[in-house]
């Protein structure tokens, strides 16, 4: 693990990309931070999970937000992130082939909008499989009016001819910083980050899990390819049930046509304590 | 006014008027009576220029007026005078230019409670209850009008040190009950029969760290021996389902409960407050983020005998806070609404007979996460104040 981790370290030092090379010091590795904790076995405690659901208790809201990851990563975009807003109804029932799967009526506003923004109804099936290694939760998601909210269009297309263009080489640290403050420029960044680090929150999610995308810790625009923006992100994610901190490298492209594709995906370890990624 | 005196004559007799009377004119010239009219039931007051200080007392002494000296030196009274005022000045346009709308550094937030003490004595006093890890001390608030160990309600906030929104509020809060007290009906009563202890910072290491390291710090500073990470969870510390689900056992783990109980010496110095006082009747935490409000239990998901009178509680502690800016939270015990957590505060405190322990999780549900712009910081300490009035003065209100 020690080898691992010293190679990967001096990987990210000669690395070659446009960011400044302090950038690749790995900011939160070798503190003696933790692993990310693997998913805690359920207990004695374990919550009364089937039938119907208290909308408010955490079951239900973490199936919520799984089906949430999901919309964002179909729907999300540099001007729209979704938001849970509230569960209505949930129930879960245990599956055969081991699984439970959950019914879900709840609410989302676009975060963009804030509170003001109109809210949409939506249903999810969320079905967390029980298998020997994690895998991706399963996702069914029906949701009102997705159409006929308002399109961003006209403000995605400049945000794409302006950074398309060759000599467009956007690299930005901690966003928001230390003290919550998020320029109107990187908005639309965060934005993406956060719909790219969708596709990882909705991969790693499961029924003892509950992600948010703490912070943007760097975003390195790559060259463009095949007409798409090519973003390269460090993500901090924050796991609610175990306090972790997960730091994540990805590289994601966006276009208004195509949306946001997640290309490559990796796992930060935090040293010494390295161990394997989820996957 | 340098070395200028001023000296009381006790006129004792009608002679003494009469001397008086007859120097007036010239006496006029050089003094400056401080007090008027001539009588032998009030004493007379005079500035005597310096220059003419032995003039006068020779006079005085010649014709048998007795008299003392009032002020020894009218200028360096003078001077502290306006040292004080200046000082009174600054420390009002302190608390009034205190940014509540910003993060600050433990430094300043230090100061900012110095600042607080100083301009309101005789309601609050800082309460040294011992030093963290790294030797920081740790300072309570103590908001008092007086009585002996009168059942009080405790507030800390900043236990977790990355949740900067909690200290940031609770040093509003502080502000806000300063400047209620003598204003709002309800506060003055409540402090007229109850103490509250407010923690403004209560894991100072770690909040040092976030700023000088790493700004997802959340644990203590203390070393872990065979390990080199460092820190445990001060909300797993706590005596009460020690070690159970909830908690890790990897010191390098955010949620690692510590080699025992009451380990970490953040934990230990709210524990012996608390046990030495004994006669705490509320004990709220506030964390972030989430918007929850909670009571116990957290180690296991049995319910509390108190649930309904909580949960009723909790329920409209949460509409006054709603009713501000329409934040949304939810009610429920921690185990159910956020996770299975061992060794938490609340269940510690309400296991050793604090009915009223509460756990508050602020703005907001994931969007910033802990990183909530400073611009919140007033709106979400505002609703929060709502909130814990509420709680406070329905203990005020369920004396037991």
């Amino acid at each position: 693990m020690k080898t691992f981790c010293s190679v990967w370290l001096l990987l990210s030092v000669v690395e070659l990309s446009p960011a400044p090379p302090a950038s690749q010091e790995p900011p939160l590795a070798c503190r003696g931070a933790a692993d990310p904790a693997p998913p805690q076995p359920e207990t004695a405690e374990d919550m009364a999970s089937t039938g119907d659901l208290e909308p408010t208790h955490y079951p239900a809201r973490r199936a919520a937000q799984v089906a949430l990851h999901y919309l964002n990563t179909h729907h999300g975009s540099p001007f729209r992130v979704f938001g849970l807003q509230q569960v209505h109804k949930a129930s879960a029932e245990d599956v055969e082939a081991g699984g439970r799967k959950y019914k879900l009526d709840f609410s989302v506003t676009d975060w963009a909008s804030g509170s003001a923004g109109p809210a949409l109804r939506c249903s999810a099936d969320v079905l967390f499989p029980r298998t020997e290694r994690h895998s991706a939760p399963d996702v069914k998601l029906r949701c009102e009016a997705l159409q006929q909210i308002n399109r961003t269009a006209q403000e995605e297309e400049a945000f794409y001819q302006k950074h398309i263009t060759p000599d467009s080489a956007v690299s930005a640290r901690d966003i928001p910083d230390s003290y919550g403050n998020m320029s109107e420029e990187m908005q639309p960044f965060w934005r993406l980050a956060r719909v790219a680090a969708s596709f990882i929150m909705l991969r790693e999610s499961s029924e003892n899990t509950e992600f948010n995308m703490a912070q943007v810790a760097s975003v390195t625009q790559q060259e463009s390819s095949e007409e798409q923006l090519m973003l390269e992100f460090v993500v901090l994610l924050h796991d609610l049930p175990s306090q972790e901190i997960v730091q994540w490298k990805l590289l994601a492209s966006w276009s208004p046509d195509r949306g946001v594709r997640v290309l490559q995906t990796e796992w930060q370890p935090r040293c010494p304590h390295a161990t394997k990624p989820p996957n | 006014f340098n070395r200028d005196q001023v000296l009381r004559i006790n006129a004792e007799s009608e002679d003494h008027i009469q001397i008086l009377k007859d120097s007036i004119n010239i006496i006029l010239r050089f003094l400056d009576f401080w007090t008027h009219g001539f009588s032998t039931e009030r004493p007379i007051d005079i500035r005597v220029p310096h220059t003419s200080l032995s003039a006068v007392k020779d006079f005085l002494k010649k014709n048998n007026v007795p008299f003392t000296v009032m002020i020894n030196n009218v200028q360096e009274l003078l001077d502290r005078e306006t040292a004080e005022m200046v000082s009174n000045a600054k420390m009002e346009r302190s608390t009034k230019s205190f940014n509540f709308a910003a993060y600050h550094d433990l430094e300043t937030l230090y100061s900012f409670m110095d600042t607080l003490v100083a301009s309101h004595p005789n309601l609050i006093t800082k309460v040294h209850i011992g030093n963290s890890y790294e030797n920081r001390p740790m300072y309570a608030l103590k908001f008092s009008t007086g009585g002996v160990s009168r059942p009080a309600i405790w507030v800390d906030a900043g236990i977790h040190s990355r949740e900067w929104v909690t200290q940031a509020s609770a040093a509003w809060i502080a502000n806000q009950i300063a400047s209620n007290y003598g204003v709002d009906p309800s506060v003055t009563s409540l402090l007229g029969q109850m103490d509250i202890y407010l923690m403004i910072v209560t894991n100072p290491d770690g909040y040092v760290f976030t700023h000088t390291d790493n700004r997802m710090w959340r644990k203590t500073r203390s070393v872990n021996s065979g390990s080199s990470c460092r820190g445990v969870d001060p909300n797993r510390n706590w005596d009460a389902g020690f070690g159970g689900p909830g908690a890790s056992k990897d010191p390098c783990s955010e949620s690692y409960h510590g080699p025992y109980a009451n380990s970490e010496v953040e934990v230990k110095n709210v524990v012996d407050l608390i046990m030495g006082h004994g006669n705490f009747k509320s004990f709220i935490s506030i964390h972030s983020y989430s918007q929850l409000l909670m009571y116990p239990y957290g180690y296991t998901c049995t319910d509390i005998p108190d649930k309904s009178e909580l949960h009723s509680v909790g329920t409209a502690a949460i509409k006054e806070l709603t009713s501000l800016y329409n934040t949304i939270y939810q009610v429920g015990s921690i185990c159910k609404i956020i996770y299975q957590a061992s060794g938490g505060s609340i269940d510690w405190t309400y296991n050793i007979g604090i009915k009223y322990s509460f756990a508050f999780e602020l703005r907001d549900t994931g969007y910033y996460g802990f990183l909530l712009p400073a611009n919140q910081i007033i709106p979400t300490a505002e609703e929060t104040w709502l909130g814990l009035k509420y709680i406070m003065e329905y203990v005020r209100n369920h004396p037991y």
